[in-house]
């Protein structure tokens, strides 16, 4: 734990503000086109109708702001369901809340044409939703109750079941499969404000549920027995948390598609430094979640100039290798 | 009526006991996978009875028929049956090795590093009118260098004092899912066309099978099968379980290794072939196991037909269904199979 008291954790938190907004405004400026500081600020000063403030207004800053946003959404939600299913290698793309909204927004665009925004979004949850409680479901039946194993392996069963629906589906489409590929791996790139404006109220009520109820999950995570011997509603908090995450999650989902990994990896991070309490870990994972979707989003620009590489490639190619590493490690997992 | 018949040969130096009751079952399998044979060889947008596809087979047929059965269903139908037939005894095999129920070719990521392989061998060895400038002779072997390093990567990364079954059932998700990054990247950067291409044989289709396809692959799994059979004592004494195969003298580890390259060669010649047909290695060896129990002499056989069984109904289906669209089968084996993963993990809940 490195802020071990209040004042180090507030220093801490305001220095990844700073970095969250140093990454924002690299974000806007680095890539194919080049921008320099004077102009980026320019653009937004005195906006003149040229290409490079076109560029900066149109295309970099939704792309900064959905990658603060999608990255703040996955860590928060990778760690309240770490918290819930008491499993460190819980994620929404592990257990299959990604597939499952994929799915249905695929289904929802190939055979309802469905285009509205509002309805796309409502549509990712309804996926999220159902994906979720499948697998908590079948994570927690069993004499031994939830274990992480069987809470993984329901996972990958549930994502493989609506991964091969979906690749089903987008086989019978070629012209659908150009428009929906890139978005299936997971990117920031080439969506407009609107979009991030129609989901972020879900977002922002995901979030601020979370750190709402983040003293309840602080209890909730000594144990059912506990947490209800010292008068929890457990039942109550964990729905409340499964709302959230699934808010987060889907939101996210419906903004730039499955990326995965972050919800793991951020979390964990986060608590080296912060320690086991949820007041804290929530609002840091939200930050260096944004940190992190903008550093892997600014990579995927570099990687094979001038193709851009998808950020959910990006993010599975570092956090695969962490996720194994995790599992290796794990005492807790068994 | 005894229930074994004993064979021996070799002046005893090599013997086998053969169920009875197994030995029917694996017949009547035999026999069920000849009439899917027919059937399938004569659905399509032109049907023939079976008893018209059997004459056409011998010969008696117009050049029509002969063209549509012999050059276009049959090889098809022949890499099904062998595609199935690989994914299934890999599956049994790596059940028994992982001492999971779970254990399959897709979940431990062998089947995404073939994929990978294969991705990458189209993309760099085709040139821009997307033909290839090798011979596709090699594309089995990137598939099994694909698999054999996912492979040795799970043997290796899940190794801790031992190798665990949770571990590598884990990390084998992880890998799994850094393959299917790494795949998604390869096809993106090539044309739409070809990642459309890439897409249904992700999925898991043998669309556009060949003669010369099958006289690649023909060979390849019927040695392997044989390897994989005369391995079976090996297996069946790793199934009793690590205490006992060790105090019996099973040189545990080294059967291990070499049994997961054995799985992994056959994972990667059926991915050359089918690319990721889901799930055939989970469930032909569980139904498989199911009606003869764990002793693989009996197993192995009867899984690798009933994996070739529903491999070919699968493609059967996908290409009849929804004429003139071709479904990959894979889609149809993931939405059998999956579930049924659902059901095995509900029935192994206190496992």
């Amino acid at each position: 734990m490195l802020f071990y008291n209040i004042k180090g954790k507030i220093t801490g938190l305001i220095i990844c503000i700073l970095f969250l907004l140093l990454f924002n405004f690299l974000s806007i400026v680095l890539g194919y086109t080049d921008i320099s500081i004077q102009l980026a600020i320019d653009a937004f000063r005195n906006f003149n109708g040229t290409n490079e403030h076109i560029i900066i207004h149109d295309v970099r800053l939704p792309r900064a702001l959905i990658a603060t946003t999608v990255g703040a959404s996955l860590g928060i939600a990778g760690a309240l369901l770490q918290a819930l299913t008491r499993n460190p290698l819980a994620s929404p793309d592990i257990l299959g809340f990604n597939a499952g909204a994929s799915f249905a927004i695929v289904v929802a665009l190939m055979l309802f044409s469905v285009t509205s925004l509002q309805v796309t979004t409502w549509i990712a949850f309804f996926g999220a939703a159902i994906a979720g409680v499948i697998v908590y479901f079948l994570g927690s039946i069993g004499r031994d109750g939830m274990t992480p194993i069987k809470m993984t392996l329901a996972g990958a069963a549930i994502a493989a079941l609506f991964g091969s629906l979906t690749q089903g589906l987008l086989v019978m489409d070629e012209s659908a499969l150009d428009q929906v590929l890139f978005w299936m791996s997971g990117s920031v790139q080439g969506r407009k404000l609107e979009l991030l404006l129609s989901v972020l109220p879900y977002l922002v009520i995901g979030i601020f549920i979370a750190l709402f109820i983040s003293n309840q999950i602080n209890v909730l995570t000594m144990g059912e027995d506990v947490a209800k011997g010292l008068g929890q509603r457990t039942a109550f908090v964990k729905l409340v948390t499964g709302i959230s995450i699934i808010l987060l999650a889907g939101g996210s989902v419906a903004i730039a598609g499955p990326i995965g990994f972050i919800g793991i990896i951020v979390p964990h991070f986060v608590k080296s430094f912060v320690g086991n309490d949820y007041r804290w870990i929530i609002p840091y994972c939200g930050i260096v979640g944004g940190i992190f979707l903008l550093i892997a989003d600014i990579g995927a620009r570099y990687i094979l100039m001038p193709q851009e590489v998808p950020v959910g490639i990006m993010t599975a190619i570092v956090g695969a290798p962490f996720f194994i590493y995790i599992a290796r490690k794990g005492r807790k997992v068994a | 009526m005894r229930k074994y018949i004993s064979v021996r040969a070799f002046h005893e130096k090599f013997s086998f006991l053969i169920d009875r009751k197994a030995f029917k079952l694996i017949i009547f399998f035999l026999l069920f996978l000849g009439l899917v044979f027919l059937l399938s060889a004569g659905m399509g947008e032109q049907i023939f009875t079976p008893w018209k596809v059997i004459q056409i087979l011998l010969g008696n047929g117009n050049a029509f028929e002969m063209m549509i059965v012999q050059s276009f269903r049959l090889p098809r139908i022949v890499i099904s049956i062998l595609v199935g037939i690989s994914l299934a005894v890999a599956g049994a095999i790596l059940q028994s090795i992982l001492r999971n129920p779970l254990a399959s070719p897709d979940v431990t990521g062998i089947t995404g590093g073939a994929s990978v392989a294969v991705v990458l061998f189209l993309a760099l060895f085709s040139n821009e009118s997307n033909v290839l400038t090798v011979s596709i002779h090699w594309m089995p072997l990137a598939s099994f260098f694909g698999a054999a390093i996912m492979g040795f990567l799970l043997y290796i990364l899940a190794w801790k004092n031992g190798l665990s079954p949770f571990r590598l059932v884990l990390i084998g998700i992880g890998l799994w899912a850094l393959t299917k990054a790494l795949t998604n990247l390869f096809m993106i950067l090539g044309p739409i066309h070809r990642a459309s291409q890439a897409n249904v044989w992700i999925t898991g289709s043998v669309y556009g099978a060949n003669w010369s396809n099958v006289q690649i692959l023909f060979p390849i799994t019927i040695v392997l099968f044989l390897i994989a059979v005369i391995m079976t004592r090996h297996l069946n004494i790793q199934e009793l379980g690590e205490d006992i195969a060790l105090g019996v003298g099973l040189k545990m580890e080294k059967q291990r290794l070499g049994l997961l390259l054995l799985s992994t060669a056959l994972i990667g010649s059926a991915v050359a072939f089918a690319g990721g047909i889901g799930f055939v290695g989970l469930m032909a060896p569980h139904i498989a196991r199911k009606l003869v129990g764990s002793s693989f002499g009996n197993l192995l056989p009867l899984s690798a037909i009933i994996g070739g069984i529903l491999v070919l109904i699968a493609d059967t289906i996908g290409r009849t269904l929804f004429l003139p669209i071709e479904v990959p089968a894979g889609v149809f084996t993931a939405a059998v199979g999956a579930p049924y993963f659902i059901y095995l993990l509900y029935r192994n809940r206190n496992v």
